[in-house]
């Protein structure tokens, strides 16, 4: 018995040590917590947090809302983003009288590699919006598998990308972001850029079924953030990840970040669409294809505005 | 709600659910038990029959008495006994009792089944409705009896018109139970996984009980998700409880668990790991409306309930 106590300590002691540091850990953090949120104030103006408080979050008890959105979480996020969408990509909004309240389905073209063109149209809808929105992204499952990122995503509202989720939220009068192109529209090498590569068919679907207009929304400017020369797809496939872009910038110092190209963007005029949701595909691309092609042209319409990347 | 009395048959009678169930309905029905365990403090008025389920015996208690329903909750799953074991009495049992069911004219069948037999994983859908897949054996094998039993009801429901037979797929049952979950949070730091912060869903086993005993007097059959109150992260939960929590890296976590498993020093697998790493929800609106069930406890006294049980 005697050899076996000597192993049984080093696990009490660590256990006393985690107890006694978590109220430790907590009460630096709510300290640091009212110190930020000074500093988000001063930096924001008081309307950020106006803005915050006429969103209608739906919170259960546990203090987050029905797929895991927290608001303190929102907030930063939403700070963090209002950062770059000011000062880093100088982001143009045109077109947000178009957005409606209730629900509702932004539809854009991907792109930059990381997905910040979701990010920036929704610091749009927030900080710029009438009412200010919120809007939920459906993200790739494979994300789910990622430590932090999945918890990340989950309490800044993003939610999985299976229909079941997207019926459900749209069904609550949410605003919903779908980019048709998925994966293989972010990680466009530069030869494409600006060039929608194939849609999905699932948003179309949802949309009659649930009867939710169609935003179309249309980034330019990501698509210079990192400029992916190739794709290493079959080492992609290998590490089980979407996609592998070949991005020289990311090997000079300081090319991590990406470039700070000016943001434009433009949100249509909502489409209405009926039918039968199952109809035959046939049917749903002729209607995809019209929502594409709005896209594009309102992408090539920024293009042919736009006097240079950065300015 | 007052129905007339009934004779009802409880298999696994003497687990802490069957307890706590028994002594909900042996003031209103004759209660007879079926166990090989003793019974602590057995209701005078309550027979039981410290029987084998796969025994002749207990085709004679169906033939001596007129049973009008039959609950079962004796599925075992107890990880440290040989899958051979469990598999033969968890599947010949039952299969058994179904028999005796169809044979002497039982009325209703209530099976108390788990959400865990969707399974925890990266793209599921925020809520699962009764629809999905049982593909929580896809990783975890020990939950495979219960899914085998989940669909040998089933087909009994569709075979048999006549019997009224209701499938309970409750979540994480806390209480003064004994469960993988409960035990998990009543450790007294909690592990967790670094980076994962899954939504949780629990429900009081009051509140399990209720539903038992709601859907033995209900005229209603099928399948139902049963859910407590409002979802809350994990973390959230740990904190309320007031606990430590020990982030460990996903991997390393699994390397530990399958050792310490091996050495028999832990009674978690490590394919559970799962659970605190992806969400495995349930939708309960079919409960709620067709069922006509909802649980009475919030969210406070679910969690505050986990104590309960401690050793």
């Amino acid at each position: 018995m005697s050899e076996l106590l000597p192993q049984a300590r080093p696990l009490e002691t660590l256990e006393d040590v985690a107890r006694d540091l978590a109220p430790k850990v907590r009460e630096t953090l709510d300290a640091m917590e009212e110190r930020i949120d000074a500093f988000l104030t001063s930096v924001m103006g008081e309307s950020f947090e106006e803005r915050m408080k006429r969103i209608d979050l739906h919170l259960g008890a546990g203090g987050v809302d029905a797929f895991g959105m927290d608001p303190k979480w929102v907030k930063y996020g939403y700070f963090a983003a209002a950062v770059l969408y000011r000062h880093y990509f100088r982001c143009e909004v045109t077109g947000l009288e178009n957005a409606p309240a209730g629900r509702v389905l932004f539809i854009g073209n991907h792109s930059g590699q990381i997905p910040l063109d979701a990010a920036m149209i929704g610091s749009a809808l927030f900080l710029e919006g009438n009412p200010p929105r919120v809007i939920r992204s459906m993200i790739e499952k494979w994300t789910q598998t990622l430590p932090f990122v999945s918890t990340f995503f989950c309490r800044m509202g993003q939610v999985v990308g299976v229909p079941e989720n997207a019926r459900r939220l749209l069904e609550s009068e949410e605003a919903l972001m779908v980019f048709p192109e998925g994966a293989a529209g972010i990680s466009k090498t530069y030869d494409r850029a600006y060039q929608l590569s194939d849609f999905g068919l699932g948003f179309m679907r949802l949309a009659i079924e649930t009867k939710t207009p169609i935003v179309p929304v249309a980034v330019v400017g990501a698509e210079e953030q990192y400029i992916s020369i190739g794709n290493l797809s079959s080492l992609a496939k290998i590490l089980g990840i979407p996609a592998l872009p070949l991005i020289p910038q990311l090997f000079i110092p300081g090319g991590q970040l990406p470039l700070p190209t000016k943001y434009r963007i433009a949100f249509g005029a909502p489409m209405f669409f009926d039918g039968d949701p199952d109809d035959d595909d046939s049917v749903l691309e002729e209607k995809v294809w019209t929502v594409k092609t709005t896209i594009q042209q309102m992408v090539n319409d920024g293009l042919s505005k736009r006097k240079g990347i950065f300015f | 709600m007052g129905t007339a009395p009934k004779t009802i048959l409880v298999t696994g009678m003497c687990g802490r659910l069957g307890q706590l169930v028994v002594r909900e309905l042996h003031r209103t029905h004759r209660v007879i038990g079926v166990d090989r365990r003793p019974f602590d403090r057995l209701p005078a008025d309550v027979a039981h029959h410290e029987v084998d389920l796969r025994k002749k015996k207990v085709r004679d208690i169906f033939r001596s008495e007129k049973v009008d329903a039959v609950i079962h909750l004796g599925v075992m799953h107890d990880p440290r006994k040989s899958s051979a074991d469990h598999h033969s009495w968890n599947v010949a049992g039952f299969a058994k009792l179904l028999g005796y069911v169809a044979e002497f004219g039982v009325k209703k069948l209530v099976m108390l089944s788990s959400s865990n037999v969707y399974g925890p994983q990266p793209d599921n859908p925020q809520y699962l409705t009764e629809d999905a897949p049982l593909l929580g054996g896809a990783n975890f094998s020990d939950i495979r009896d219960l899914i085998e039993l989940d669909h040998l009801a089933q087909g009994f429901l569709w075979k048999h018109p006549n019997v009224s037979t209701v499938i309970l797929r409750p979540v994480h049952i806390v209480g003064t139970v004994r469960n993988a979950a409960s035990n998990f949070l009543r450790l007294g730091v909690v592990p967790t996984l670094l980076g994962f912060d899954p939504l949780i869903q629990l429900i009081h086993e009051s509140d399990v009980v209720r539903a038992i005993v709601h859907a033995v007097e209900s005229e209603v059959r099928g399948i139902f998700n049963i859910a407590g109150p409002e979802p809350i992260p994990l973390s959230r939960i740990i904190e309320r409880l007031g606990k430590p929590t020990l982030p460990v890296p996903t991997g390393l976590a699994k390397a530990a668990l399958k050792r310490l498993w091996n050495m028999r020093l832990t009674s978690f697998p490590a394919p559970e790991l799962d659970h605190i790493r992806y969400i495995c929800m349930v939708d309960d609106a079919r409960a709620r409306h067709d069922l006509g069930f909802t649980p009475a406890q919030d969210l406070a006294s679910t969690i505050e309930a986990v104590n309960w049980g401690r050793w």
